[in-house]
């Protein structure tokens, strides 16, 4: 599956944990990786994989909120939402989003450019609101500085994330 | 107190091992393996440091709980916990981002000191840049002798792995962590028996948070006296990180001694309160899961475990989240609710329906629709909630909303009879 690089990924993987059933979550993320989403048949190769039951390795998928079982936009928006970006303003950043893009939480635009989810806090809380973008973590937000990023993602260019958690340790 | 801990950051290349050796990175591991372990030991207990986690209990104890003499079919573990998700808490982040070696000498001191032959470190699976920098760092690190075999010549072999969580917060607590690290869902495990006795793959382990660990090398370099010197008393004692967000001018981390006064992080650190003319109402002092406290009950407040306990609350992850008068209570609270609800694991009764229904019953109260013996049966439900499962994530939704309404009932009481805020209405 996904090619030889990738299968000799799967053996360190493997060899790190004192049991092969240890690799369960890192082969997870490298399926997502590569497919975008946990597929069924993901699923049962890594159960193949690791000598374990297809069930078990769904039961794996299914407890964790960042293994996704579909396929998302090709930008997932993932607003924070917990205490610290609320008293910030992330429900501002929330009604906006949802304004321009015309999809509710859970949804994807037609074109499947965005998908919109709520997340719970990420760690990022002193740079409050923020929104993690697939991987990357884009924080300090208000209106203006979310309308250039979803600018920025429509013309399919990566803007720089952060700043990061130490603004206030360097000055 | 010259900085420990966030020492490196903001210096060009803090994450490469070249820089950070520079910088003397890794020189009190290599002190460290000329010493007997239990030596080690000593000295940390010497230092006072005890857990950065949360619950604060004494490193230096814990560390000797370990075996002694661990079998190649029953080795010791290390983890360090690494799962950073309590809401308002980020310092553990700007280790990993900005010092990765300081963390790994602190695994590798930590892990000759308890004779361990593999340290673990579980990074929430959100962090990826964090997990990026550590993978890099490990493989820097094993390339030049540092993690592996016979490490500075002691006869001593230790690896580090690093694994990735997936986005579920009830993995910080230390028996699901080890479920989740075995290949599982992450439900915590009943104690005892303990970690040290029977913890991952059933042996004998050490769950550690990062800020603990990234302590050791400077008690090392350093010596406990320096350390213990640092803070209020002998049960408070070191440096500290602090993260502060919410209504202040200056959100972040800050490395402060430890027993600093709240107060004082607020006004001089954090520049004040964000919006001039505003008045402090309430702080959650140790991050969500901990009581809240009314803004007379932060004056004079020294930020440390015993000082913030004995005003009925807890320092936890010291992740201080301040809201200034214009805030909804309510608002903070159903907000709160909702997070548990959907991080409950599910496993025991009370927490699996205890957490929607206090979510079910703070968000009528939000909307409109509160009723009049609501208040008494959100404290009902929440008090069967304490105290009767399995690990503290039913207390952690119960104390809060508890502490919310105990303190702040008048605002509660005005949704259910005016169907509105009073915040709003002036």
């Amino acid at each position: 599956m996904f090619g030889e690089a990738f299968e000799k990924k799967v053996d360190e993987m493997v060899a790190r944990y004192p049991q092969p059933r240890g690799a369960v979550m890192p082969l997870l993320h490298m399926v997502q990786e590569e497919e975008g989403y946990v597929s069924p048949e993901a699923e049962a190769w890594i159960a193949q994989r690791l000598g374990l039951a297809p069930a078990y390795v769904h039961g794996v998928t299914t407890f964790y909120t960042m293994y996704r079982t579909s396929k998302q936009g090709r930008y997932l928006l993932q607003l924070c939402t917990t205490v610290s970006c609320m008293l910030r303003g992330c429900d501002n950043v929330l009604e906006h989003i949802k304004q321009r893009l015309g999809i509710e939480e859970g949804e994807t635009t037609a074109d499947g450019t965005f998908t919109l989810v709520t997340v719970e806090c990420l760690g990022s809380c002193g740079t409050a609101p923020m929104m993690q973008v697939n991987d990357d973590y884009y924080e300090d937000l208000d209106i203006e500085r979310v309308d250039a990023l979803l600018d920025a993602l429509e013309r399919g260019e990566r803007p720089e994330p952060g700043p990061g958690p130490c603004r206030v340790l360097v000055e | 107190m010259d900085k420990v801990l966030t020492r490196l950051v903001g210096v060009e290349g803090s994450r490469t091992l070249e820089v950070a050796r520079r910088h003397g990175a890794y020189k009190s591991l290599e002190a460290a393996v000329k010493l007997d372990p239990a030596e080690i030991v000593e000295k940390v207990k010497a230092s006072g440091l005890r857990g950065r986690g949360g619950a604060g209990f004494p490193t230096g104890v814990k560390m000797s709980f370990m075996p002694k003499e661990p079998t190649p079919e029953r080795p010791n573990y290390l983890i360090c916990n690494a799962d950073e998700s309590e809401p308002g808490t980020f310092k553990d982040r700007v280790i990993i981002e900005e010092d990765p070696h300081l963390l790994i000498e602190g695994c590798l001191i930590s892990s000759f000191a308890m004779r361990c032959s593999c340290a673990f470190i579980y990074i929430r699976g959100e962090y990826t840049l964090g997990a990026r920098v550590l993978e890099q760092a490990v493989a820097e690190a094993k390339a030049a002798g540092l993690v592996g075999k016979n490490i500075f010549a002691s006869g001593w072999d230790c690896d580090v792995v690093v694994h990735r969580g997936a986005g579920a917060y009830i993995c910080g607590e230390e028996t699901a962590l080890m479920d989740s690290l075995e290949g599982g869902r992450g439900n915590p495990r009943l104690k005892p028996p303990f970690p040290a006795q029977a913890g991952l793959y059933g042996c004998p382990t050490t769950i550690n948070n990062v800020e603990t660990l990234a302590n050791l090398p400077a008690i090392i370099e350093r010596g406990p006296e320096w350390f213990a010197g640092i803070g209020r008393n002998e049960r408070n004692t070191g440096p500290k990180l602090y993260c502060v967000s919410g209504h202040v001018k200056r959100p972040g981390v800050y490395e402060l001694p430890i027993s600093t006064p709240l107060m004082e992080i607020i006004d001089e650190h954090c520049g004040g309160l964000l919006r001039e003319g505003s008045r402090l109402k309430a702080v959650i002092p140790g991050g969500s899961s901990v009581p809240v406290l009314r803004a007379e009950e932060c004056q004079d407040l020294p930020m440390d475990y015993d000082a913030v306990a004995e005003r009925g609350s807890m320092l936890g992850s010291a992740a201080v989240m301040v809201m200034d008068h214009t805030t909804d209570m309510v608002k903070v609270m159903a907000r709160l609710s909702h997070f548990y609800a959907h991080e409950s694991c599910g496993q025991c009764t009370p927490c699996r329906e205890g957490t929607p229904w206090l979510e079910k019953i703070f968000q009528r109260i939000l909307r409109g629709e509160g009723r009049p013996e609501d208040l008494d049966l959100l404290e009902s439900v929440a008090s069967h909630m304490q105290g009767t499962t399995i690990c503290p994530l039913a207390d952690a939704a119960a104390m809060p909303a508890r502490s919310f309404i105990s303190k702040f009932r008048d605002e509660f009481e005005h949704y259910i009879q005016h169907g509105r805020s009073a915040v709003a209405a002036g």
